[in-house]
């Protein structure tokens, strides 16, 4: 599919709120006031994270809380759900763990 | 005030329906929530600064979700309740709960319990369903609900139920690219059901003008395939229609779900009993018509009987109802509502029965298909695990990680007791046992309970 480089969401509405700017792998992206950490990266990126047990990627599954598929890392160590957790500013999110990491 | 301390589980209609109740008797109850905002997930609220008035957001039911919410807002901003958001019940022994939320853990006693945990999508692996772009449909229509998100371009939607329809009208009013409609429920099935939709004749002919609009997107009879995907993410599904002719629609994202599975991992830790229901083809918790099940212990709404959100409505008063009448206190009189649940149970088991569990797709997975998204574990597995472990759910969970992994089976459970009991000739999938639930019934940083110590 064409177009996977912006993200695989698509915004149908309420795209007037303030931009909120976070670092994804390093890089600077815009999000907006309100979004989730999985829309804020998934408008960005096609994926949150290597899964641990599968060659594939994982974008999240159930956005309610339940299936823990959307942990997310964070540059200082503590991951987060995605699906219920705001997005803020200045957030560092990683879709793979730190080289530098034991 | 000091009287008997009731803490509700969960905000969604049911539990601002019973906190209601108690308050009206003068009672202070606490609400525990996992959401920001009061509403649950089918009236779930977006965060402030989202501006789409609740006809957009809830169409028909905009009235419902408007009373809902304001009733809730009131009592908390009146101090006639307490509002705990953004926590998580994770754990619950000796008449206390253990919450987890933004500023730590915290545990709360009780005298009285409501337990209004609700639902999540039932799901059915389909091959190749653990890739980058597969959703529940609960989890796409929370994302064009409370984030105005389309999950895809081109998106297909497949499974069975009413979500399957609804969604499918929501996205296409929203202006989503919906791609194609697939419903594994034989449309012969659907009419048989009808005398008992036809019980709430203004649900049904919704869902049909619904699906009418749906046009030539809908499929139903249809048998899913597989799931085809790149690198980053779903590609296309591939099924069979009703015709036995092989279809494969490109796509980016795939919505999939079968109705829906009750919560109660809660209701067991609290030590209510479970019954196996061949209508929804899952355990359900054992009340009585209150929604009593034991020891100072309440159910109500979907957690406890799949009625959606009226009769999750209705199950939050009768919970509270009772709880007041066991207090000596006095309440409202149930007698109207538990009719109007009668009515609505009807209904809901000719949905049920209309869009049924499709074991046979689950019994016909390929050895390689994952079963558990979570840790990867595939049909194949669960099959061997069971030939040499013994067809006991909870064996096969610790002797071969189905059901082990972080959702704690909630979304491969239900396929997974097919597998064992069609892999050992077992007449249905509640003879394969209840997988037991463990605390805690969410993942929880070791940190959270250190730090009380």
């Amino acid at each position: 599919m064409s177009g996977m480089a912006g993200g695989r969401l698509v915004r149908l509405a309420e795209t007037g709120r303030a931009p909120v700017r976070f670092l994804l792998d390093g890089v600077e992206r815009v999000a907006l006031a309100g979004d989730t950490v999985l829309t804020a990266v998934l408008t960005n990126a096609p994926a949150l994270r290597q899964a641990e047990f599968g060659p594939e990627q994982r974008a999240g599954f159930c956005l309610m809380g339940a299936c823990q598929d959307c942990w997310i890392w964070q540059e200082q160590g503590p991951r987060i759900r995605a699906c219920s957790t705001p997005v803020a500013d200045g957030m560092r999110l990683l879709t793979r763990t730190r080289e530098d990491w034991p | 005030m000091t009287g008997p301390q009731i803490v509700i589980v969960g905000a969604g209609p049911a539990g601002i329906r019973a906190a209601e109740t108690l308050a009206a008797a003068g009672l202070r109850p606490t609400v525990i929530d996992e959401g920001a905002r009061a509403g649950g997930q089918i009236y779930r609220r977006p965060p402030d600064g989202f501006t789409r008035p609740p006809e957009t957001l809830y169409g028909s039911q905009a009235a419902k979700a408007v009373a809902l919410h304001t009733a809730f807002d009131r009592l908390a901003a009146a101090g006639r309740i307490v509002h705990l958001p953004r926590h998580s019940v994770v754990a619950l022994a000796g008449g206390v709960l253990h919450a987890v939320g933004d500023g730590g853990s915290r545990r709360i006693g009780y005298d009285r319990l409501i337990l209004a945990t609700g639902a999540t999508d039932r799901l059915a692996p389909v091959p190749g369903w653990q890739a980058p772009g597969v959703y529940s449909l609960g989890a796409m229509q929370i994302a064009l609900k409370a984030q105005g998100i389309a999950m895809g371009r081109r998106i297909v939607l497949a499974g069975s139920g009413p979500l399957l329809t609804l969604l499918a009208t929501q996205l296409l009013k929203a202006g989503a690219g919906v791609a194609a409609v697939l419903d594994t429920a034989a449309l012969r099935g659907q009419l048989a059901a009808f005398p008992d939709l036809a019980v709430r004749p203004s649900f049904a002919l919704q869902g049909l003008a619904m699906r009418a609009r749906l046009g030539r997107l809908y499929h139903a009879g249809v048998a899913l395939e597989a799931i085809e995907a790149s690198s980053t993410g779903v590609t296309a599904v591939r099924w069979k229609d009703a015709g036995g002719r092989t279809r494969r629609t490109a796509c980016d994202a795939v919505g999939l779900g079968w109705h829906l599975r009750a919560e109660c991992q809660l209701a067991d830790l609290a030590g209510c009993r479970f019954a196996y229901d061949t209508t929804w083809a899952q355990w359900l918790p054992c009340a009585d018509r209150m929604g009593r099940a034991g020891d100072a212990v309440y159910l109500a709404g979907d957690g406890l009987r799949l009625l959606g959100a009226d009769g999750a409505e209705v199950a939050g008063r009768l919970a509270a109802s009772a709880c007041l009448s066991d207090l000596g206190l006095p309440g409202p009189d149930g007698t109207a509502d538990l009719k109007r649940l009668d009515r609505l149970d009807r209904f809901a088991r000719g949905i049920a029965r209309a869009f049924p569990w499709p074991a046979d797709q689950v019994r016909a997975l390929p050895d390689d298909a994952v079963l558990c998204r979570c840790e990867g574990v595939t049909a194949g597995s669960v099959r061997q695990t069971a030939a040499y472990g013994g067809a006991e759910a909870n064996r096969v969970k610790s002797l071969g990680r189905a059901g082990m992994g972080r959702c704690q089976g909630r979304y491969c459970q239900i396929a997974a007791s097919d597998l064992i009991a069609s892999a050992s000739g077992l007449a249905h999938a509640g003879e394969a046992g209840r997988l037991r639930a463990q605390a805690p019934i969410r993942p929880t940083a070791i940190g959270e309970w250190l730090e009380q110590e």
